[in-house]
């Protein structure tokens, strides 16, 4: 406790007047709320400070950290719905739920299910997301605030409300949007009852919810590029579309790392949508990792097998955030 | 002639500071001269315009939708062509919502869970992200570190585990089962401690000096001075616990206990046709939630920006 360095002079000339009074004493000091004349060494601080960790470090090794862990344990059992029961006849069963799901066809279908809506929503999304913050950020533009306002709120309202909204905007036939597309003369779209449309359909709804966060934080990205550097590509001759693609591009690049790696987590996740919208169908088209993870876990009570599905989904979810940032790295 | 348009051009480029840098690029290198650059601006400002208002009808359509059919007699929203205005203003969906089907215990397990899960987050993460950012002690760097691998792992991964647990506390079908896994957040913990850190440590050594306690230091200097990002984060908070789905699922079966988007799900299935009924519904979900955020988006929006691009 003793070797903690001092925060500062005024600390240390305490430490001189008082050399290490009793941790007890320390902890009676800072109980008691009134003017105190005493000093107070670093390691009183340092006590101190474990004390107003301590609620939020004990919730989330409790309620979160230990239970990732027991995860890992649980999805090399066979613990199922008698095991909730009855836990001590859970058996230790190795790798065999990982087996089973290599060679399950369900999982690789919610797993390249998972991966069409990360891999096409995710790029399509931070495309919407960078246009409308370049729109917002240029310079002939006023009432920028209220039409940020505007974009961003899809983002804040309750997904399942605006699932359930956006399940009618798709029906077949009453939906606007195939009356809108019927006056172009686009015949109607079995959306979410056609295997091969429900899938992008869920796309647009979450690049419609999802957008308007992403464009906030290009916008505070675009506003920290030195309006120098487009000045001077300017003087070079480079076009708006040089310019992007020489100066806003680049210099946003910790940026769009960060956006990218926030919406490929977030999409990775994909549960509420197809729960709502479609019930992972139809033909399983629209069934996910964590949806099926939910299925087997808490509809079925597969607990062993439905945990080795969340540890799938981790190791992905992983391997893809590492690939980001090496790419990242190999472009600057 | 050219010249002397151009410096005609530069004190109204100076004075007006929505001068487009295109524009100022016409000026400059053409001989078009200062008419055809103003032609120019004006058309670049009306196609960006345009995709700006194009953009906002698509933000809003859906919600403004939902806020017509929800109005509309029963029926009239399943019809073709499609009426986008109730041809008679009807307040029967709303009424059937609260009166048979008990939307109001549903609000009010939604606010009960949002404001608890709020004020108790505001205090712990507001304590702990405090200690990061201006307390030293042995072991500060390894425990941070450690929380931030917290940030890659999906919550998912822990919920099954967490069930568990939570039946073992006798949790399950609980408010405490939804409310307890919420007090605490990472993400909370690291906003707090980037803002934090701004704390000059002069203030709080004078404080220690004048022999104030840890306790008091934390409530009267540093809770004052970080007020911006605690409303901001009781915004964030707020609308997270509000808008959660899949943890209140599982963890409430018991209907008396669901929060309105768990309940929403659930009257989905049977009343699957009711149109106007379930955007009605919806309608009281996102009110709500919309509501929190216009009144108090200058905060959010912030903090949004502050802690995405620094942290």
């Amino acid at each position: 406790m003793s070797a903690t360095i001092p925060p500062s002079g005024a600390a240390s000339d305490e430490l001189l007047s008082e050399p290490l009074p009793g941790m007890l004493g320390g902890l009676r000091r800072r109980l008691r709320w009134s003017r105190d004349p005493g000093a107070r060494t670093p390691a009183d601080v340092g006590m101190a400070a474990w004390w107003f960790l301590a609620p939020a470090l004990i919730l989330i090794f409790v309620f979160f950290f230990l239970p990732v862990l027991a995860s890992l344990v649980l999805s090399v059992t066979d613990f199922d719905i008698y095991a909730i029961a009855n836990p001590s006849g859970t058996r230790f069963v190795g790798l065999a739920n990982y087996a089973k799901l290599m060679h399950t066809p369900e999982f690789w279908q919610a797993l390249r299910n998972t991966f069409y809506f990360a891999l096409v929503g995710g790029p399509l999304t931070i495309t919407v997301s960078l246009a409308t913050a370049l729109l917002l950020n240029a310079r002939l533009i006023r009432f920028k605030s209220f039409f940020r306002t505007i974009y961003f709120t899809p983002f804040v309202t309750t997904l399942v409300a605006v699932a359930i909204v956006w399940r009618y905007l798709y029906h077949a036939r009453y939906g606007l949007l195939n009356y809108a597309l019927s006056r172009v003369g686009v015949s109607p779209i079995d959306w979410l009852g056609n295997p091969h449309w429900a899938m992008p359909a869920i796309i647009l709804l979450a690049v419609w919810k999802q957008f308007g966060y992403n464009m906030l934080i290009f916008i505070a990205g675009l506003q920290a590029i030195p309006q120098d550097l487009y000045d001077a590509a300017e003087i070079d001759g480079a076009g708006p579309v040089r310019r992007f693609f020489n100066v806003t591009l680049p210099l946003l690049g910790p940026t769009m790392l960060f956006v990218s790696v926030i919406t490929m987590i977030g999409y990775f996740q994909l549960f509420s949508e197809p729960y709502v919208m479609t019930s992972g169908g139809p033909l399983r088209a629209t069934t996910s990792v964590v949806l099926m993870m939910y299925e087997e876990g808490f509809r079925w009570w597969r607990m062993g097998y439905a945990a080795a599905i969340a540890f799938v989904l981790f190791i992905v979810i992983l391997i893809a955030t590492l690939i980001q940032f090496r790419l990242q790295k190999e472009r600057t | 002639m050219n010249s002397k348009e151009q410096k005609r051009t530069a004190p109204l480029v100076a004075a007006s500071s929505s001068a487009d840098s295109s524009a100022l690029q016409a000026t400059g290198q053409s001989g078009g001269g200062f008419e055809s650059a103003l032609v120019r601006r004006r058309v670049s400002q009306i196609v960006l315009y345009a995709l700006l208002i194009i953009g906002a009808l698509i933000a809003l359509f859906p919600m403004l939708w939902m806020l017509s059919a929800s109005f509309m007699p029963t029926g009239e929203a399943s019809t073709y062509p499609p009426h986008l205005i109730p041809s008679r203003i009807t307040f029967t969906h709303y009424r059937e919502l609260f009166t048979r089907l008990n939307l109001g215990r549903y609000l009010f397990n939604s606010t009960l869970i949002a404001v608890t899960v709020t004020a108790v987050s505001l205090v712990v993460n507001s304590m702990a992200g405090y200690a990061f950012a201006k307390l030293r002690f042995r072991g500060r760097d390894r425990t941070f570190r450690l929380l931030s691998l917290g940030l890659v792992l999906p919550v998912q991964i822990a919920m099954l585990p967490l069930f568990l647990l939570m039946k073992n506390l006798h949790l399950v079908n609980t408010y405490w089962g939804v409310i307890i896994p919420g007090m605490a957040s990472i993400f909370g913990i690291f906003l707090i401690r980037q803002y934090a850190l701004s704390i000059p440590d002069d203030m709080l050594d004078a404080a220690r000096i004048d022999g104030a306690s840890e306790l008091r230091i934390y409530w009267e200097v540093v809770v004052p001075g970080i007020l911006p990002i605690l409303a901001t984060l009781a915004i964030w908070t707020f609308l997270a616990t509000w808008n959660d789905f899949m943890w209140p699922l599982i963890v409430l079966s018991d209907e008396a206990h669901y929060t309105l988007p768990v309940a929403l799900a659930n009257l989905s299935g049977e009343h699957v046709q009711d149109t106007e009924l379930m955007m009605a519904g919806s309608v009281l979900t996102v009110i709500p939630v919309l509501a929190v955020f216009l009144f108090l988006q200058r905060y959010y929006i912030q903090g949004v920006m502050a802690g995405s691009v620094k942290g």
